[in-house]
């Protein structure tokens, strides 16, 4: 009962920011709003006991990806106001009716399905203890050969980041 | 040896190594090749330049070529097992052989159409390669894959690499504006994807996609399932640019350097579709009531809109762009299907497209000259007198595209139609035949263009070594396997039956 709702408060907490995000002018109070819910994430994690994610979501996310965020935001220097719609209010309403649509169609399905949790993954007993013992584990035992694939990902990803930027190979 | 995984596990993945190491192999080869780079890649005008950029160039397409005859090579040895390997992520069977030959062969031919391209546009050959390669990497775990964890790693290398490999004729608009949309739209896809794999794994507590295949059997139909399916279908949806989600294909097939368009419109669709076999055949058969009705829609809606956006466009790629989203809704009536027959169908026709549609891309490169791009329409204007070799290819595969016999497009088709019937969808394979129809008349308006006009207001065709490979032998394919297709047949239906956990595909009938 005590876990539901740390849930739903983080969940609000979480959906209540990500509005934030969108719905301010600034652009750094909405990079700030990120943050925020970055760190809810985070909680969320906690709560789900991965506290090596939790970590790894403030480092990586709240730290090192805002930081950038930002980085971009003071150097493009948003000083447009927004462009103004020729009929803002007509935008709205469908704005609002087609998420309110899509709001109903949650609803339904949250209600029709049962409350039933899902079945819990079998349980893999690993030979560590510790939260990141375990995350490291599966990183270098069960999912050696996905990793691997994922560094050859990064170095496309270096390699297309040079190609891109630089001027002249 | 780590826990959880075997030595053999290592043998098992020896393609997807070999191409891993090619490609790193061919970057060390770009670095230490004795030429000054920055001078060469520039042009800067000065014919020795150019001439070295040249020899650069054609060295390392050769070394390109090599890993991925490598790669062929190593793949003989699974010809005929059926495996599940490093813990049930990767798949060695049939299926993912066939498919894996589809990827390398289009590779190759897209490096034997670079070549020249590359050259003319003095872009720097070795990234480009490695990026290629990369892509087939991709493209091959994704087809191996029988895990989500897999495919999706499998899914976001040949992505990403997609996503430079647009942009990389930097100085064009096009192409930035191409790179561009490719990579928004594709990052705003692969979150919808991602966010239906995560209700998928939540709702079976598991990513391999043969346990849930056990999870999810006999359950009561579940909402949250639905929810997750229609999530999965909209992210593959946009990968194989199926209607409404082929927004990006035109933009950007237009503005990518040419073999690439042909690239992505021939490997990275095949991957995609590869995939959604895997997801849907083998991972929700429980569903299968709920994803055929969607993928019935998106059939219908795809061939439809593509064909019927087709008939106005006046640039040949923006038609050919169309025109493969089209073939993407011929290609997912054998989803819905879901026979082995379908499935085999699929895998035909896969591999018939890719011949016909390399070849058309095969003769717009040969159009591009260092000051046209050569792929207006009007540009074929009088083609036929001017160079009949290259009017005569261009003719075939147009009617190979359209479905006339006896081109291998037309036994494709016949199978696919067939094989819609065969599981009672009568109608949708009506539609179908109607769409070909349609199609004809742009196919049509091409030839009509190189024959009939006569005012010769476009460039002379160049010819080269490796573009005269690439026409003769996407030519040679589409003749052959039109006259004479019994062997692939063959090959395709036995690949169809080892998808999914012995019979998945027969029980869905």
């Amino acid at each position: 009962m005590g876990e539901a709702i740390a849930f739903y408060t983080l969940a609000a907490f979480i959906l209540g920011f990500a509005v934030l995000v969108i719905a301010t002018k600034d652009t750094v109070h909405s990079v700030l709003f990120l943050v925020l819910d970055f760190l809810f994430v985070a909680a969320l994690y906690v709560l789900l006991e991965a506290p090596f994610l939790a970590v790894i979501q403030v480092l990586v996310y709240a730290g090192g990806i805002v930081v950038l965020y930002l980085f971009v935001v003071m150097l493009v220097n948003l000083k447009r106001p927004p462009e103004a719609h020729q009929d803002p209010r007509r935008r709205t309403w469908l704005g609002f009716g087609l998420s309110a649509a899509i709001l109903a169609e949650l609803a339904a399905i949250a209600l029709y399905s049962s409350a039933g949790a899902a079945p819990a993954g079998p349980a893999a007993a690993l030979p560590v203890a510790g939260n990141t013992e375990q995350v490291g584990w599966l990183l270098y035992t069960r999912y050696l050969i996905p990793f691997e694939i994922a560094s050859m990902l990064l170095l496309v990803a270096m390699i297309g980041a040079i190609v891109l930027a630089k001027r002249e190979l | 040896m780590p826990a959880g995984l075997a030595i053999s596990d290592f043998y098992y993945i020896l393609p997807e190594l070999v191409i891993t190491g090619g490609a790193l192999l061919l970057l060390v080869a770009d670095v230490l090749l004795p030429v000054a780079r920055a001078a060469a890649a520039a042009g800067a005008g000065a014919d020795g330049l150019t001439e070295r950029h040249r020899r650069r160039t054609q060295i390392l397409s050769w070394i390109t070529l090599g890993v991925i005859g490598a790669t062929v090579l190593s793949l003989a040895p699974f010809a005929d097992t059926h495996v599940e390997v490093a813990g049930g992520l990767i798949a060695v069977d049939r299926f993912a052989l066939f498919f894996k030959v589809v990827f390398l062969a289009a590779a190759a031919l897209t490096v034997l159409m670079s070549t020249r391209y590359l050259e003319i546009e003095g872009a720097s050959p070795g990234e480009y390669y490695f990026l290629v390669l990369c892509a087939t990497l991709g493209m091959m775990v994704m087809a191996g894959g029988i895990d989500l964890v897999t495919i999706f790693i499998g899914l976001e290398t040949m992505a990403v690499s997609f996503y430079i490999l647009a942009g990389f004729i930097k100085p064009s608009q096009r192409s930035n504006e191409a790179a561009v949309t490719y990579f928004l739209l594709g990052a705003f896809s692969l979150g919808i994807l991602l966010y239906g794999m995560s209700l998928m794994y939540g709702l079976s507590g598991t990513t391999s996609l043969r346990t849930m295949a056990v999870a999810f059997a006999g359950q009561p139909r579940d909402p949250r399932l639905v929810l997750a399916v229609i999530l999965v279908v909209a992210g593959i949806g946009f990968k194989i640019g199926a209607v409404p989600f082929h927004m990006w294909a035109p933009d950007v097939y237009e503005g990518a350097p040419t073999p690439i368009t042909a690239y992505l419109s021939v490997g990275s669709k095949a991957a995609s579709f590869a995939m959604l076999l895997r997801i849907f055949l083998e991972g929700l058969p429980a569903t299968s009531a709920d994803w055929r009705l969607l993928f019935e829609v998106l059939s219908i809606v795809t061939m439809t809109v593509g064909n019927v956006a087709a008939l106005t466009q006046t640039n040949l790629k923006r038609m050919l762009a169309y025109s493969s989203i089209a073939h993407a809704g011929y290609v997912l009536m054998g989803v819905v299907a879901g026979t082995p027959r379908g499935v085999s169908a699929m895998l035909i026709y896969l591999l018939i497209y890719a011949f016909m549609q390399l070849g058309a891309f095969a003769v717009i490169v040969m159009m591009r000259r260092r000051d046209v791009v050569g792929d207006e329409l009007k540009d074929y204007s009088g083609l036929s007198a001017r160079n009949p070799l290259a009017a005569f290819a261009m003719l075939l595969f147009m009617l190979s595209l359209g479905g006339i016999p006896p081109t291998a497009g037309f036994m494709g088709k016949f199978w696919l139609f067939g094989a819609a019937i065969d599981a009672g969808y009568v109608w949708l394979a009506v539609i179908g035949v109607l769409n070909s129809a349609i199609s004809l008349y742009y196919y049509v308006r091409v030839v009509v263009f190189m024959y009939l006009k006569t005012e010769a207001i476009g460039s002379e065709p160049a010819f080269s070594a490796p573009l005269g490979v690439v026409v003769g032998v996407t030519l040679a394919a589409t003749i052959v396997l039109g006259v004479y297709p019994r062997l692939l047949f063959e090959a395709a239906e036995a690949s169809a039956r080892t998808l999914g956990v012995a019979g998945t595909a027969i029980a869905l009938k």
